[in-house]
């Protein structure tokens, strides 16, 4: 079975190793059986998202973030759809907060966001720097998930936007409420870099997974071996609580 | 400041020099912030007394190496040359290479200072030194962690180099366009160096984009030609800005494989040739940029070209060590483009190849590993046939192991062994008589290993390299 994953802005929005986000999903998919095919979408290039099961957006630099920010809202419309079909989206870093609903500069500019997350993100001081554990029920059974953030801003979540998780080590979104990241229908949006999916493979398999029920699939994801995936996850809740 | 504080910097500083000597520590700071804290003018008082000027050496990758080339090429011209040669590179490493070489009354006989400057340091060493040149490499995507962002890095060190005398020059890389962006803002006269070799075109920067917006306008740059990741002819499409056109470059490179490079030099005052003995395009824009900084100061080429081969490798950068019949090479890895270069220099050729990649995530080394997703392992797994082993080692051995699984090489051939002095053994035991292990370790891991390699008594001690 074909997945499709739709790697947005990979030429602006590809710092701290999110690219091996997109390594771990096509990896994986294969591993699993599946035939992966990637989809780079940039700037002005035009696009369906409903085709695509997976869109991932990375984190930027704040020029190559404002390059895109106009690019991205002319996409509200097909973002939107995809959304309303239940495509999985993973959104990390900058382009977690482009999904909120704005962003207030240090200046006290406020960009506005698309909006599909209901957060919202203020400039702060100073950056939040470091390793991060955090415990979600994402896929209904307890998990870790290990990372590492370096944001400025501080993110605040809406009533219709629910915590990827509890921050058991690190800042989280803005390092005063112990909340990490923002699930809002089929958006998961997270701080956390550092290659996320390679180090937590069962948030990998749950995007899969979702792509897969959203197909209506029959196909069932098997259990792999995760020996090595484990012991870098078991090493990075060490290194993170010191 | 009385004299007595003078002479207790200079006297305390030397004392705790020698014993880090004594006790096999290189690079330490401790010595240079004890000095300062004595006497807070010191670095200012000593360098004052240098009788041409201070020239700073700042960039991501190649510093230390370009430093050690371009001292190496000072001294063969009859200059006395002072040098933070251990790589210590911030205020307190610039501070204690005066110190040591100052008499035990703080007078110095030197000519030059070659000082190699940690990005985010330079500016306040800049301020103190008050440098008559500057020489910058590069700008990659490098322990961002600690700076914030790519572009904070960039204006930190266009601000120490604003500090260069109007009477001074700027050596800058043309082929970097985040580089040669800081020629705007200097006081001094700007020397450019570019590599003018279409034989030495790589495939680019791939996905990385690091550096590759246009300073001017902000538009996405194009390439004529990439020699490796974003370095190479670059212009922009939307305001016409381009490379600028270089006046020292390399016009052929030919590679001696891990042996090192033949490479030839046009300038304005004539041409010359060398062979250089360390490998990889990157060593040749090294090597470059040190040329354009001594022949911008009247060196004489013939001297540059001996100075270049009779250049030992510097400190660390694949610099092989004899353990029991074996060699084993270590290479300093920092980030992806660096890291590339070394994958690509260690896999020329044929013949099996047995690697030990050492992660550690101290401060010195980036607490963020995040960047080994950056490097091309892929390159390894498309030679999987010649890796029959491949160690992890250091604290995040388990991360370089999990990179490795994605990359395409099977599990079964990694090996995770945190402890390094474990890790070089049983890496060493795969290894057969008379072959290669290389290493590849951050910072910490390299200092480390020395340190276990020391021990076991192979190698020299690397402030007597
Ligand atoms: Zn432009």
């Amino acid at each position: 079975m074909d997945i499709t994953i739709c790697h947005l802005y990979p030429d602006f929005m590809n710092l701290y190793g999110d690219r091996g986000n997109i390594i771990a999903l096509q990896r994986r998919a294969s591993w699993h059986g599946l035939h992966p095919r990637v989809v780079p979408i940039s700037v002005g290039e035009e696009y369906d998202l409903r085709s695509c099961d997976i869109i991932f957006m990375g984190g930027g630099q704040d020029r190559e973030q404002r390059a895109i920010a106009r690019d991205f809202d002319d996409r509200y419309r097909v973002m939107n759809e995809a959304v309303q079909d239940r495509v999985a989206v993973l959104a990390i870093c900058g382009a977690y907060q482009l999904l909120g609903r704005y962003y207030r500069t240090a200046a006290g500019e406020k960009l506005n966001g698309l909006g599909l997350l209901d957060s919202w993100t203020d400039a702060g001081a100073p950056r939040l720097v470091g390793n991060v554990v955090v415990e979600s029920r994402l896929d209904g059974t307890r998990r870790t998930l290990v990372g590492f953030e370096n944001h400025g801003g501080r993110t605040y979540l809406g009533p219709a936007a629910a915590p990827l998780g509890r921050v058991l080590a690190g800042h989280g979104n803005n390092g005063v409420d112990g909340q990490e990241g923002a699930v809002q229908g089929t958006i998961i949006g997270t701080y956390l870099h550092g290659a996320l999916l390679p180090k937590n493979p069962w948030l990998a398999d749950y995007l899969l997974g979702q792509a897969l029920i959203r197909r209506g699939a029959r196909h069932q994801l098997g259990a792999l071996d995760d020996t090595l995936e484990v012991s870098a996850h078991q090493a990075a809740i060490r290194r993170a609580r010191g | 400041m009385t004299l007595a504080r003078w002479l207790a910097a200079i006297w305390v500083s030397k004392v705790l020099i020698g014993f880090s000597h004594w006790a096999r520590r290189g690079g330490s700071s401790f010595p240079g912030r004890v000095a300062r804290r004595l006497c807070p003018q010191v670095l200012t008082r000593l360098a004052r007394q240098l009788r041409w000027g201070g020239i700073v050496v700042s960039g991501t990758n190649g510093k230390t190496t370009t430093s050690l080339l371009l001292a190496n090429m000072l001294a063969a011209s009859g200059m006395k040359v002072v040098h933070n040669r251990t790589g210590a590179n911030l205020t307190a490493g610039v501070t204690a290479a005066f110190v040591q070489a100052c008499s035990w009354t703080g007078r110095l006989d030197a000519d030059v200072a070659v000082l190699e400057c940690d990005e985010a340091a330079l500016a306040g060493v800049a301020r103190e030194v008050r440098p008559l040149a500057g020489v910058v490499t590069n700008f990659f995507r490098d322990q961002l962690d600690r700076y914030g962002e790519l572009e904070a890095m960039v204006t930190k060190v266009g601000s120490g180099l604003a500090e260069v005398s109007h009477q001074g020059f700027v050596v800058l890389n043309a082929d970097d366009p985040a580089v040669a962006g800081l020629a705007q803002q200097l006081a001094a006269r700007p020397v450019f160096y570019g590599l003018d070799d279409p034989a030495c075109a790589g495939v680019g920067a791939g996905e990385v984009s690091d550096a590759r917006r246009c300073r001017a306008c902000g538009g996405r740059l194009q390439y004529k030609v990439f020699y490796f990741a974003h370095l190479g002819l670059y212009y922009c499409p939307h305001c016409g800005a381009e490379r600028p056109r270089p006046g020292i470059t390399v016009t052929r490179r030919e590679s001696l494989g891990p042996g090192g490079s033949r490479l030839e030099f046009a300038a304005p005052s004539g041409g010359l040739g060398a062979s250089l003995a360390l490998p990889g395009l990157y060593n040749a824009y090294n090597a470059l940029a040190a040329v354009a900084c001594a022949l911008t100061m009247g060196v004489a080429a013939d001297t540059v070209a001996w100075a270049l081969a009779n250049s030992a490798s510097s400190f660390g950068r694949m610099e092989p060590v004899v353990v029991g019949g074996r060699t084993v090479i270590l290479a300093l890895i920092k980030n992806p483009a660096g890291c590339n270069e070394v994958l690509r220099t260690i896999l020329e050729g044929t013949g099996d190849r047995y690697l030990l990649i050492a992660i550690n995530d101290l401060t010195a080394d980036g607490t963020d590993v995040s960047w080994l997703w950056d490097v091309e392992f892929e390159e390894l797994a498309d030679m999987a046939h010649r890796l029959p082993l491949v160690v992890a080692s250091g604290r995040r051995g388990e991360d370089m192991a999990v990179r490795l699984k994605y990359a395409g090489l099977s599990p079964a051939a990694i090996v995770v062994e945190n402890r390094l002095g474990d890790a070089v053994q049983l890496a060493l035991e795969q290894v057969p008589e008379g072959g290669t292990l290389h290493v590849l370790p951050t910072y910490t891991a390299m200092l480390e290993l020395r340190r276990i390699l020391n021990d076991r008594g192979y190698g020299r001690r690397f402030w007597e390299v």
